[in-house]
């Protein structure tokens, strides 16, 4: 299984976490696209707490990050 | 009338009552622009450098910068400088609200207090005319109260400064509070206040706008141009606004960053009660903005019925996975007592888990607790001791209300204490994003975030993303970001429109506000001055090379837990090269750099 992790406004309506099945796959964009998410709403993209693109290959195990451009200091 | 200064500055000095006014030096104010960098200068030029923070010969500058309150974004903010009883080194806090913007619209450029007075008084200012009053009646008011018991006196319109108990009591982490809960926070500079026993600086004004903008159409168009990439920009536009900058704690969290108990771990599995996310869900309000500002990053909570300021990430972080504890009503009761007695939000906190882990390790032993216990996670220590630091009695009260290093030196572990130039660090684990760390050791006020915020490019992304665990070419990134800073500072804009805008945009506004003609590498320059002058003050101060620092438990103790399991700073390899960008050598600048950067009056000494 992945597990994705929601934050912010990205929550609302797929709530704060999923766990996915990894078989179904490639790359994290696949489930960025799976969970209806418009690419331009992810400005933060973790796996494993490690910055990566759309493209990166997921795999059983991972944990999937994804947040909405936020900042603060 | 010169562009966007008001070519006034106030000298009160508390000792004889005297008021005198003298004519702003328009040279110094454009080599130096305003607020963090001009205050500075004054103070460097002044001697204060050498005097005891908390004597009479220490002064306070309440500075505005050319953007104050002009119709331009978040530009509602001022600076507190001073010599920090804290650090022995310099202190410039920021803070926003509304009363920096009034200082301004009454004609003031600059307050400087010097000297003592013989008993507790206040300022009141009505556009030019200053006077001081008498302050005996409000000694032990808290903060939010005295504000609305000085605008019941002086008028609804009035916009209050002023110090809580715990600057009363020159407590070395005593912030200025203005405005019921903004904060000029850090530094300890509510307690130089104290010493001077001055309790508040009122101000009113009929002016409602800056009528002395030299160009009006070209500020016009270059706050056009900003304000399109401020709405533009989802962290500007919509982000902060939505989640406040308490939103960071999952994000930071999530990349194993999240300093938590001491530091002696960098994962907090409960992180989500203490989130962004979860304050939006229970307690918020309404976001809340600064004078002049789009972004409103502020909040508005109800905490127990009672509708206050809301704590913003540091005390969310501080107050939770520093201290080990993941109830966030609690969290938002002490931040409203921070604001209540006038403390920094930040190193009280910070402290408290210092003494936390003190306590684990014990050093500090039950019976000196009062029947409270330093345990991670109790809600009772975090409340009682935050009102104790604020109003402090016993020899603990008093050590712990002096902040970490002291509190950590007393009991022989100063190892402990999470502090550089004994000022508490924020909250981003330096071992797990490496340009923070260059940041941290080489601030010239101490452990401080806002001076050179590295999250941006290594964790947010803005305006690029780096790799937050390798170090190249972190060091050049670190000294423009300080530069930079020291402009937005120096100018009186909020540090967050930088999310959006860049050293071209604070160009333009400069110029345009002040009628000057610099290019985007003559304003970053004077960034790279103002962090030059604020470095040989710290010389003069009596800093030493290896004050820039980070503690050992970064250097050498890698995270235990979560995705930065591992790492450490390798602060001992950018520190070089930071000197190296920076044209210094063993912490200081050459003469040949003091010379490139017009700072001949430094040189020799
Ligand atoms: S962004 Fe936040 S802190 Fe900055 S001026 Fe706006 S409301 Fe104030």
């Amino acid at each position: 299984m992945i597990e994705v992790r929601l934050f912010a406004t990205l929550r609302e309506g797929r709530g704060k976490i999923q766990m996915l099945n990894a078989s179904e796959f490639a790359c994290a964009g696949d489930i960025i696209r799976h969970l209806d998410i418009p690419t331009e709403e992810v400005a933060i993209l973790l796996i494993n707490g490690f910055h990566q693109k759309p493209e990166t290959p997921v795999k059983d195990g991972d944990i999937v990050a994804l947040f909405p451009p936020v900042g603060g200091g | 009338m010169a562009g966007a200064y008001y070519e006034k500055i106030a000298r009160i000095n508390l000792t004889t009552g005297e008021i005198k006014i003298e004519k702003l030096d328009l040279d110094l104010a454009h080599k130096f622009i305003g607020g963090r960098g001009l205050g500075t200068k004054i103070l460097y030029d002044e001697g204060v450098a050498t005097v005891d923070p908390l004597s009479p010969e220490n002064k306070l500058v309440y500075i505005t910068g050319p953007m104050t309150g002009a119709a331009a974004p978040s530009t509602g903010r001022y600076m507190v400088v001073t010599k920090s009883p804290l650090t022995g080194m310099i202190a410039s806090s920021n803070s926003g609200g509304i009363w920096g913007q009034k200082l301004k619209y009454a004609g003031w450029d600059a307050l400087i207090v010097e000297g003592e007075a013989p008993e507790w008084c206040y300022l009141n200012i009505v556009d030019d005319k200053i006077e001081l009053l008498d302050a005996r009646e409000y000694v032990g008011v808290k903060s939010e109260e005295i504000d609305e018991k000085l605008k019941e006196k002086h008028g609804a319109d009035a916009s209050v400064l002023n110090i809580g108990p715990a600057g009363e009591k020159k407590v070395l982490l005593a912030a200025i509070m203005n405005d019921k809960d903004r904060a000029a926070g850090r530094s300890g500079v509510g307690a130089v206040m104290g010493s001077k026993k001055l309790k508040a600086i009122v101000v009113k004004t009929s002016r409602t706008k800056l009528d002395n903008i030299a160009d009006i159409d070209a500020l016009k168009a270059a706050t056009k141009r900003s304000m399109d990439l401020i709405k533009a920009n989802g962290v500007t536009g919509s982000g902060l606004r939505a989640l406040g900058t308490a939103v960071l704690v999952n994000i930071i969290n999530n990349v194993g960053s999240l300093p938590t108990r001491n530091w002696q771990e960098s994962y907090y599995d409960q992180a989500e009660d203490i989130s962004g996310e979860a304050l939006a869900e229970k307690y918020l309000v309404r976001p809340s903005a600064c004078a002049r500002c789009p972004i409103a990053c502020g909040r508005v909570v109800n905490i127990n019925g009672k509708v206050a300021g809301g704590p913003e990430y540091e005390p969310l972080w501080a107050y939770g996975a520093n201290c080990g504890n993941n109830d966030l009503n609690v969290i938002d009761e002490c931040n409203m007592l921070c604001n209540e007695y006038g403390l920094d939000a930040i190193g009280t906190p910070c402290t408290i888990a210092a003494a936390m882990e003190l306590y684990q390790r014990g050093a500090i032993k039950e019976e000196e607790c009062a029947g409270v216990p330093l345990e991670w996670g109790s809600t009772k220590a975090l409340i009682e001791w935050t009102k104790r630091m604020g109003d402090p009695e016993t020899e603990l009260d008093w050590l712990m209300s002096s902040g970490s290093a002291r509190l950590c030196e007393h009991y022989g572990m100063p190892e402990i204490s999470m502090s550089v130039k004994k000022q508490e660090m924020p909250a981003y684990d330096a071992r797990g994003i490496q340009g923070i760390g260059i940041t941290y050791a080489t601030s010239n006020r101490g452990g401080c975030h806002v001076r050179g915020y590295m999250i941006s490019p290594e964790v947010l992304g803005l305006p690029q993303q780096l790799d937050r665990t390798v170090i190249d070419e972190k060091a050049a990134w670190a000294k423009t970001f300080q530069d930079l800073t020291a402009v937005i500072d120096s100018m009186g804009h909020c540090l967050f429109t930088s999310f959006a805008m860049g050293a071209p945009e604070y160009t333009d506004l400069l110029n345009a506000a002040t009628g000057t003609n610099w290019t985007v590498e003559q304003v970053l320059e004077i960034g790279d001055r103002i962090y030059n002058i604020e470095r040989m003050f710290n010389k003069a101060a009596g800093m030493k090379p290896e004050d820039d620092r980070l503690p050992k438990r970064l250097l050498q103790e890698p995270i235990v837990n979560g995705p930065s399991k591992g790492m450490v700073s390798q602060l001992p390899l950018t520190l070089p090269q930071y000197y190296e960008a920076r044209g210094w050598v063993n912490a200081f600048p050459t003469d040949e750099t003091l010379k490139k950067l017009g700072l001949d009056e430094c040189i020799g000494k």
